[in-house]
């Protein structure tokens, strides 16, 4: 795809090289995708179109160096079994596996209510066949730290890291991107994959739906005396949901260490990360209880404002938004990083098919089937979480008895229980082929 | 759409692209190149089932020929023949695939309009403003053309007919596609596509034009070809998008002649 950059097509970019001329003598490099953002989306769309052939060069703020200390990302994310599949087809996976926890087990309460609801994968169990995780918890900086192990491996594919873009230009002939360094990347196609603050989204003219939940996460990561299990814990509380997540733990004390997303009002989360670390520990235990023990806080604590925004629309001429840079959503259901990686799984399917049909990859036309597949899917996704927060993020009392019983009432019910959890794992829906474990 | 054998150009070729063009006739062009191409402007019925032909295209071609579809260029030892290519919505896609291509319009803006796109696109198309019977004269021979949404808008069909077959070389084949003419390609290949939706600009087609899958495949027979392949092409109006049916040929339909 893409074609050599031949003379005659330098001829219809004469403007802009006059222009460059007097920055740099840097000589296009040509590729069929730019990648602005290689994090854990963009890193995996990278991977997953250089190994399809395509020929990719990812552009990233972060030095790779500093991606894996502690304190760079405190995240950890809930990686459904769909999610864990792409992660499998790139190779992430195995370099990650031994750092992951499955999640067997699911365990919702309202705040210290006795009524709850309990999902465990074994109701999902086939004769004959082991029964498969709801998904597995992943560090951010695990898969981060895998895309430093295999990007130097791949074909196809060039990191500029540290490094941002300062130009692009998009016309009929390609989409041309200056780097801050100089370098000259000319590209059928830009993948925004640049988070949820995407300046080259701002820059294209693409407009966000955004509103403010007037709360953050608070993410830390706790070591506790008794083994989590593998049940990944949510609590309602009165100012929003407190999560407790099953890490692997250390090799001394296997399923003792958890990702705690803690859920704080606008008007006390400043305060909350402000307090020491004793006082911390002290508001922390009144949300965790004891159920596992004794608790303590091990590294960094964070806190992430909470919004929801979604793009107006997923594509503009040589331009597609993915992930975060299309969609943002509430940490409630662990749905934003799954939701990202189906971004990623259909933009490679449906940039393959592209190319099978001889279309110019980077045209509104060949990147239609994407934005109609994913735009509706993340929509859905976005007011289930909404309504999630609406519901759940609420002191009203009758509304709080209607939920509990709500909760016990399903929990009782297995065929209802049966498609939460197969929503869960994120194996319904129209999957994009390397979601079902498929090659394209 | 184009409107191939329709006009003659001149003699002496005064209405065939010269190279002289003026600067403010290569931007008017410019400008219509950017409307031919446009996802979401005039042409979006055509962007729209571009996908849909070319896998009709591909899957009938490199049977034919013994081709490897997955491959890179399936079509690199193919020289192609597109009539009536229009600003070369089709004929882009063809060469990318790897065709040699040689694409004709009677329309001189379109030939101008596709020049242009070719070169944004570094693709190399030979594109001219001739008929089919100028090829066949100068005995030009083609493995595959395209006569797509072509016959519906020419004055003499045999004739045309006649001149697109007698250009295909011994292995040649070809891909042709029309509308059907019933009620229902009345109501909705004209009176729905062009005045209820405004997918076309009024007057795009006469009705009358539209010929039914014999007609085609008998237009094709006298010149020793034969449909082996016939799809449908069907509109879904809830997803708003088009996929080839085994069934329903009623509006839109593909056929694949080979030498019988």
């Amino acid at each position: 795809m893409g074609g050599a950059c031949g003379a005659k097509e330098l001829s219809g970019v004469r403007a802009m090289t006059a222009k460059a001329k007097r920055n740099s003598q840097e000589p296009w490099i040509e590729v069929d995708v730019l990648v602005t953002g290689g994090g854990l989306a963009g890193g995996t769309l990278s991977l997953a179109l250089a190994q399809n052939g395509f020929r990719v060069a990812t552009v990233d703020l972060e030095n790779p160096a500093e991606w894996t200390d502690r304190g760079f990302d405190g995240r950890a994310s809930a990686i459904a079994l769909s999610s864990q599949r792409v992660l499998h087809g790139v190779g992430i996976w195995d370099v990650i596996e031994h750092e992951t926890a499955p999640i067997k087990e699911i365990r919702v309460a309202d705040g210290h209510s006795p009524l709850y609801l309990h999902y465990d994968h074994a109701e999902l169990a086939t004769p004959g066949q082991a029964a498969e995780p709801f998904g597995f918890m992943v560090e951010n900086r695990s898969i981060r730290k895998a895309l430093n192990v295999l990007v130097p491996k791949t074909p196809n594919l060039t990191y500029y890291a540290p490094n941002v873009m300062v130009a692009l230009e998009r016309t009929a002939e390609g989409a041309f991107a200056t780097l801050k360094d100089g370098t000259r990347i000319k590209a059928a196609l830009v993948a925004v994959c640049e988070g949820r603050k995407s300046p080259t989204r701002d820059q294209a003219g693409i407009k966000i739906t955004k509103w403010d939940y007037k709360q953050a996460g608070i993410v830390c990561t706790v070591e506790h005396e008794r083994p989590h299990d593998f049940c990944a814990q949510e609590h309602f509380l009165p100012s929003g949901p407190f999560a407790i997540l099953p890490l692997p733990g250390t090799a001394e004390k296997p399923g003792c260490r958890s990702s705690i997303v803690w859920t704080e009002r606008a008007d006390l989360w400043p305060l909350m990360m402000e307090l020491d670390d004793d006082e911390f520990l002290e508001e922390l235990r009144l949300r965790f209880g004891d159920f596992l023990g004794e608790v303590q806080v091990v590294g960094p604590r964070f806190a992430y404002p909470l919004s929801l925004q979604f793009a107006e629309r997923y594509t503009d001429d040589r331009l597609v938004l993915v992930a975060d840079s299309a969609h943002g959503m509430h940490p409630i259901a662990g749905q934003g990083l799954n939701m990202g990686l189906r971004d990623v799984a259909a933009l490679a399917e449906v940039l393959v098919d592209a190319r099978l049909a001889g279309q110019d990859i980077g045209s509104q036309a060949a990147l239609e089937p994407y934005a109609r597949w994913r735009r509706f899917d993340n929509a859905l996704m976005l007011a289930v979480t909404d309504a999630l927060v609406k519901l759940f993020s609420n002191g009203n009392e009758p509304l709080q008895v209607a939920r509990d019983i709500g909760m016990a009432v399903v929990d009782k019910l297995p065929n209802v229980k049966r498609f939460f959890m197969r929503h869960a794992m994120g194996t319904v829906g129209d999957l994009p082929k390397l979601m079902r474990g498929e090659t394209l | 759409m184009a409107n191939a054998a329709t006009q003659a150009p001149d003699k002496d070729g005064n209405t065939r692209a010269g190279t002289s063009a003026n600067p403010e006739e290569i931007a008017r062009f410019t400008a219509m190149a950017e409307e031919w191409w446009s996802a979401t402007g005039k042409f979006r019925p055509l962007h729209q089932i571009n996908p849909v032909r070319i896998a009709f295209i591909k899957d009938n071609v490199c049977r034919h020929f013994g081709l490897d579809a997955n491959a890179d260029k399936p079509f690199s030892t193919l020289k192609v023949l597109d009539v009536g290519c229009g600003g070369g919505l089709l004929s882009e896609p063809m060469a990318r695939l790897g065709a040699t291509m040689t694409s004709i319009d009677a329309g001189e803006k379109n030939i101008e309009i596709a020049k242009i796109h070719a070169a944004q696109s570094d693709l190399d198309i030979e594109y001219l403003n001739v008929l089919p019977e100028d090829l066949a004269a100068e005995g030009h021979k083609f493995d595959l053309v395209l006569n797509m949404e072509v016959i519906e808008h020419v004055a003499d069909p045999q004739l045309f007919m006649a001149a697109c077959t007698s250009v295909l070389n011994e292995q040649g084949c070809m891909v042709l596609s029309t509308m059907n003419r019933n009620f229902k390609s009345l109501l909705l290949g004209k009176f729905a596509a062009e005045y209820v939706l405004r997918w076309l600009p009024v007057g795009t087609h006469d009705w009358k034009k539209f010929l039914k899958p014999s007609e085609l495949a008998r237009l094709v027979r006298p010149h020793g070809l034969e449909f082996t392949d016939l799809k449908g092409m069907v509109y879904n109006p809830l997803k708003d998008t088009w996929a080839l049916s085994d069934r329903d040929f009623d509006v839109n339909y593909l056929a694949f002649a080979e030498r019988a």
